[in-house]
């Protein structure tokens, strides 16, 4: 039963069929470059080099993906990826955790502590989010060598929290725009400090901007190439850059189905952290913009 | 020594001064109201006294303790917000006792304490709620229940009531006044609503542009306005104002009123309540201030005993409220209120003779608003 009053004339009903045809068609397409993957990603590379690229495998198998998980040849080594993808769990749970730990503090005290300048230091802030990666190369493999910290894993998680408080501070400092400052000042009258006030009253309430922070720096940080291929050293590089490497690998025949195969392992995470929390995501970007 | 005692406190938001040297002090268990228009200072008084904005000079005393500079933290100052404020993640029973928490009170003496006040303010089943599963009065309830669990010095209430409809507000009212009653406590109450403030009030502190115009009693700042300004925010229907032309000498001062355009109408004015000040307005224009019952139906049993000066008026406007009737009647240059009892018969268009009690009538000059007598 759909909740709308319609006409149901025949000419309407026509027009219905067509608009419905024209999104099935539209999601097809869309569906396409997937569908494409994953088949390529199951046949042995003889049928690849033979058939059509949307044919059913005749003989389906895994042994590419065993092969991109595992063995496959990214560069001088043939490991596969799996070192390289939880190379890149190591850097997005600590780079995403404090990113979002620092926007949320900041966003607290920007809102709740206001301070002389807290506007002017907050609109610094955002000029971060327009900052492209290319400019900062340089300037920023400096400044990690000066800390000590270049070609290695702490730098590269360095770099994207200090990316990534940008856009932290600004989720969670609009978010907390919208929390009334009253129940700030009955627990201040209650007794509880800053950090308090931060742990009891307000991260319990910000479930929606946390999701949307995570969602937003896990997907960010674990899609980087750049600063991946900059600032990682030789053994903690991210899954980005072994894929680059791996597909771009020359030796003999070129393997479609593993390329493919491991495109997708590289891709999987991302789209799973959309699926468990995306309902939040929406739900936060527009909380605070109705009246609840 | 006072429970608490402002003394010539200002504060300034930039360039515009929104407390004028305010002082004042008041007595343990004594419940006071700040009222007045809205931008008129008494929510940022009430800021000031539980220490959320900090004062520009002046000083702020509790129990003789100079607590000007403390945080709120270190105040025992409890306050009850307007949205309630009540902490969307804690249960009940979590929001009463977090002051407590927060003030490292062993946890059996805490749960007793949220067990007293949820029996006093008769909220014992809702203490595993959420804040959100509760309606505005029971919200209203827990964020008082979070006040008193924490037995503080002062009590502090920002319009607690504003936010309710109006029968509830009457009677929550009542339960704020019975608590006062029954528990002694010192409270500073903030509101805009003048019967609020008549109602519950043992003193009431009058402001207007950030300074105290009066304080006082209510029965003092209800019937001996300091000035017009006050003798028009207090009371409901309002204060009437006529202008009158102040005429003869002491023991015989007349007030002259135009009416209709024509007649003219002489009040008397009691020579008891006769002053000084009135000696050098003779001839002058001054406004006279009457309540709406102030004014009475002429009853013709009573005849020459009656008290007040007869008037006559053309009634314009009938208003029943159903306790009694209110009538608009044009009087001097515009029109004035009268209260009258629920069996008054007149129509609009018809002539009523009433009499007005000028006893209970008030003076003020016509330029500066001032109270001459």
């Amino acid at each position: 039963m759909d909740s709308v009053i319609r006409s149901r004339t025949p000419m309407a009903r026509v027009w219905r069929l067509l608009l419905h045809a024209t999104l099935l068609l539209a999601a097809l397409w869309y569906l396409l470059p997937l569908a494409v993957m994953v088949l390529t990603s199951i046949k042995p590379l003889e049928e690849i080099g033979a058939g059509s690229l949307l044919a059913l495998p005749e003989n389906p198998t895994l042994a590419p993906w065993l092969k991109a998980w595992g063995s496959a040849c990214t560069g001088m080594r043939c490991e596969g990826m799996s070192g390289y993808f939880w190379n890149s769990f190591a850097i997005v749970i600590p780079a995403v955790v404090i990113a979002t730990l620092i926007g949320a503090l900041n966003g607290y005290a920007l809102t709740k502590w206001r301070f002389k300048g807290a506007e002017l230091l907050f609109g610094m802030m955002l000029f971060g989010c327009f900052i492209p990666f290319q400019v900062i190369l340089l300037p920023m493999a400096q400044t990690l060598g000066w800390l000590g910290l270049s070609s290695s894993r702490a730098g590269l998680i360095f770099v994207h929290v200090v990316f990534g408080i940008a856009f932290t501070t600004l989720f969670f400092r609009n978010f907390y725009v919208s929390i009334p400052d009253e129940l700030v000042s009955a627990a201040k009258l209650d007794g509880a400090g800053f950090f308090r006030i931060f742990w009891r009253i307000l991260l319990p309430v910000s479930k929606p901007i946390i999701v949307v922070s995570v969602i937003w720096q896990f997907t960010q940080i674990w899609n980087d190439f750049l600063f991946g291929v900059a600032f990682s050293g030789y053994g903690a590089q991210p899954v980005t850059v072994a894929l680059n490497n791996l597909v771009n690998t020359s030796t003999g025949v070129k393997e479609y189905n593993v390329d493919m195969a491991a495109a997708m392992i590289a891709a999987l995470p991302t789209l799973v952290v959309y699926v468990l929390a995306g309902k939040y995501f929406v739900r936060g970007l527009t909380a605070g913009s109705v009246k609840g | 020594m006072s429970a608490l005692e402002i003394d010539n406190v200002c504060k300034d938001f930039g360039t515009t001064r929104v407390l004028e040297e305010v002082s004042l002090a008041i007595d343990s268990g004594e419940f006071l109201i700040l009222v007045g228009p809205s931008g008129c200072g008494k929510s940022t008084l009430m800021n000031a006294i539980a220490g959320l904005e900090p004062v520009t000079s002046g000083r702020i005393l509790v129990g003789g303790e100079d607590i000007t500079w403390r945080t709120p933290a270190e105040r025992d100052i409890a306050m009850v917000f307007q949205s309630y404020a009540l902490y969307p993640s804690m249960s009940v029973r979590g929001n009463i006792a977090f002051g407590l928490e927060m003030r490292k009170v062993p946890k059996a003496e805490r749960e007793a304490a949220v067990e007293r006040v949820a029996d006093l303010l008769q909220i014992s089943h809702l203490l595993e709620r959420k804040p959100a599963q509760l309606s505005g009065g029971q919200r209203q309830r827990v964020a008082m229940g979070r006040a008193l669990a924490r037995e503080p010095q002062i009590y502090l209430f920002d319009e607690p009531l504003s936010n309710l409809d109006a029968k509830l507000r009457v009677e929550m009212r009542t339960e704020i006044k019975k608590l006062h009653q029954r528990l002694g406590t010192t409270i500073v109450y903030v509101t805009h609503d003048q019967i609020e403030a008549m109602t519950l009030a043992d003193s009431i502190a009058v402001m207007r542009e950030g300074r105290i115009l009066q304080l006082g009693t209510p029965d003092e700042v209800y019937n001996n306005p300091v000035d017009k300004y006050v003798a028009g925010f207090m009371g409901s229907p309002s204060m009437n104002f006529i202008d009158a032309t102040l005429q003869g000498q002491a023991g015989d001062y007349r007030l002259h009123v135009i009416t209709d355009g024509e007649e003219e109408l002489v009040l008397p004015w009691p020579a008891e309540r006769e002053t000084p000040a009135l000696a050098e307005h003779v001839g002058g224009t001054l406004t006279l201030g009457v309540r709406p019952e102030h004014f009475a139906e002429e009853d013709a049993r009573l005849g020459d005993r009656a008290e007040g000066t007869l008037l006559s008026a053309r009634v314009s406007v009938v208003e029943p409220t159903g306790a009694d009737i209110l009538l608009q009647l044009p009087l001097g240059d515009g029109e004035v209120t009268a209260r009258v009892g629920p069996d008054c018969r007149v129509r609009p268009g018809e002539r009523l003779d009433l009499r007005v009690d000028m006893r209970r009538g008030v003076l003020f000059a016509a330029d500066s608003d001032t109270r001459l007598a």
